[in-house]
C-alpha cells in the first residue's frame, strides 16, 4: 500500500516537471507547479508511514514506557507547513500572471521575451 | 522538435534520480527517534489528543509563527502588486447578474460554512484540522459570497483589525509562556484539563483560535483583492 502511495507521489512530481517545461499557457504552468508541490507532499507523508499503524490521534495518554501504534507525526506537521507555503507561492504566481496579462493581453509564455538572451 | 527531446531528456534524468530514491525507500515498522519521543511523551506533556497539533503548535510553535508571517507577507505583496496601476486605466467592467440559485444558496450556505470553519479550528487539538484548515474554510465562505455578489467590497478595516489583534494575541500568549511556563509558546500557562475534552491541552485551543482568525482574514484578503482586480478591465 505504502509503495502505491509513494509511486503516485513520484509520478505527480515527474508529471509536474514535464508540465512546467512543456506547457505554453501560464495558467497551465501554475497548475503544473501545484502538481509538483502535491507530489512532494504525498511523498513526505508516505515516508512517515508505519506499517499497520493508525493516525497520530490518541484516545488516552499512553502508559509510561509504551509507544502507541501510530504513524510518525513529524512529517505530517512538516507537510502542513509545506501546504501553506505552497498556497502562498501559488497565490503570488497567479498575481504575477494577472499583471502580465494586463500588460501584454496574452498568456502565452513565448510572448514574454523581455528577459530572454 | 529538439526542444521536446530536451524536455523528455530532462524528465527522464529526473526520473532516474527519483527511481534511486524510490529504491532506497523501505516501509518502516518503527517510529523514528523524534517521532517515538512525541508518541510516548507528547500526550502527557502537551495534553493534545492530536499529536500533529502538539508538534505544530507547541514543539515547533516558532515555525508556525514564521508560517503565519509568510502568509501575511504573501497577502501584503499580493495586494500591493495588484493595486499598482495607472489611475486612468481603471474602468469598471459590466458584469452579468448572478443566477438566483447561486445568490440564494450563498445566503444559506455562507453562515454554515463559517460555522464549520470555526468548529474545525476550535477542535484542532482533538480532531484532524486546526487553525490553517479552519481559516481556509472561512475564506472559502468569503469566496462564495464574492461569487454571488461580485461588486461586494471586503472592508480592509475589519480584516486589518482582526488580523492584527489575532497576530498580536498569538505573540502575547507565546511570550506569556516564557514568564509562566517553560519557554516561548509553551502551552502549560493554563491547566492541561482532562485529556480528550474541548477545554484541554492548555493554551492550544486559544492559540489555534487566533491562528484560525488570522489565516481566515489573510486568505479572505487575498481572495478579495484578486476579485477586486477582476472587476476592472
Amino acid at each position: 500500500m505504502e509503495y502505491i502511495i509513494i509511486s503516485i507521489g513520484f509520478a505527480l512530481v515527474l508529471l509536474g516537471l514535464y508540465g512546467i517545461m512543456y506547457m505554453r499557457n501560464l495558467m497551465r504552468i501554475i497548475i503544473a507547479f501545484t502538481l509538483f508541490n502535491t507530489g512532494i507532499n504525498i511523498v513526505m507523508v508516505s515516508i512517515g508511514y508505519i506499517r499497520n499503524a493508525s493516525a497520530p490521534i490518541l484516545d488516552a495518554i499512553p502508559a509510561a514506557g509504551t509507544t502507541p501504534n501510530i504513524v510518525d507525526p513529524v512529517p505530517q506537521a512538516l507537510v502542513l507547513t509545506a501546504i501553506v507555503i505552497g498556497l502562498g507561492v501559488t497565490a503570488l504566481m497567479l498575481t504575477y500572471v494577472v499583471k502580465l496579462h494586463q500588460d501584454k493581453k496574452s498568456l502565452d509564455i513565448n510572448n514574454f521575451k523581455d528577459l530572454k538572451w | 522538435m529538439v526542444k521536446k527531446f530536451l524536455i523528455l531528456l530532462l524528465v527522464a534524468g529526473m526520473g532516474l534520480i527519483i527511481f534511486d530514491l524510490y529504491q532506497a525507500y523501505d516501509s518502516k515498522e518503527n517510529l523514528s527517534t523524534l517521532g517515538e519521543y512525541y508518541a510516548q511523551n507528547g500526550a502527557e506533556e502537551v495534553g493534545a489528543a492530536n499529536l500533529v497539533t502538539a508538534v505544530v503548535v507547541t514543539y515547533r510553535g516558532l515555525d508556525t509563527l514564521g508560517e503565519v508571517s509568510i502568509l501575511f507577507l504573501t497577502a501584503a505583496i499580493l495586494s500591493f502588486a495588484l493595486s499598482f496601476r495607472k489611475e486612468d486605466e481603471i474602468e469598471e467592467k459590466e458584469l452579468r447578474p448572478t443566477s438566483e440559485i447561486l445568490s440564494i444558496a450563498s445566503q444559506v450556505l455562507t453562515p454554515i460554512i463559517m460555522l464549520v470553519g470555526i468548529y474545525i479550528f476550535i477542535n484542532g487539538h482533538l480532531t484532524p484540522g486546526g487553525g490553517f484548515q479552519g481559516g481556509a474554510v472561512i475564506a472559502s465562505a468569503i469566496l462564495l459570497m464574492l461569487m454571488a455578489k461580485p461588486k461586494l467590497e471586503i472592508s480592509h478595516k475589519i480584516i486589518g483589525f482582526v488580523e492584527s489583534i489575532s497576530g498580536l494575541s498569538f505573540i502575547i500568549i507565546g511570550a506569556l509562556g516564557i514568564v509562566l511556563a517553560g519557554g516561548f509558546l509553551d502551552n502549560r500557562i493554563m491547566s492541561l484539563g482532562t485529556f480528550g475534552t474541548l477545554l484541554s491541552a492548555g493554551a492550544i485551543p486559544l492559540i489555534y483560535i487566533f491562528v484560525g482568525l488570522k489565516v481566515g482574514a489573510e486568505l479572505s484578503n487575498i481572495v478579495g483583492s484578486m476579485s477586486h482586480n477582476q472587476n476592472e478591465k
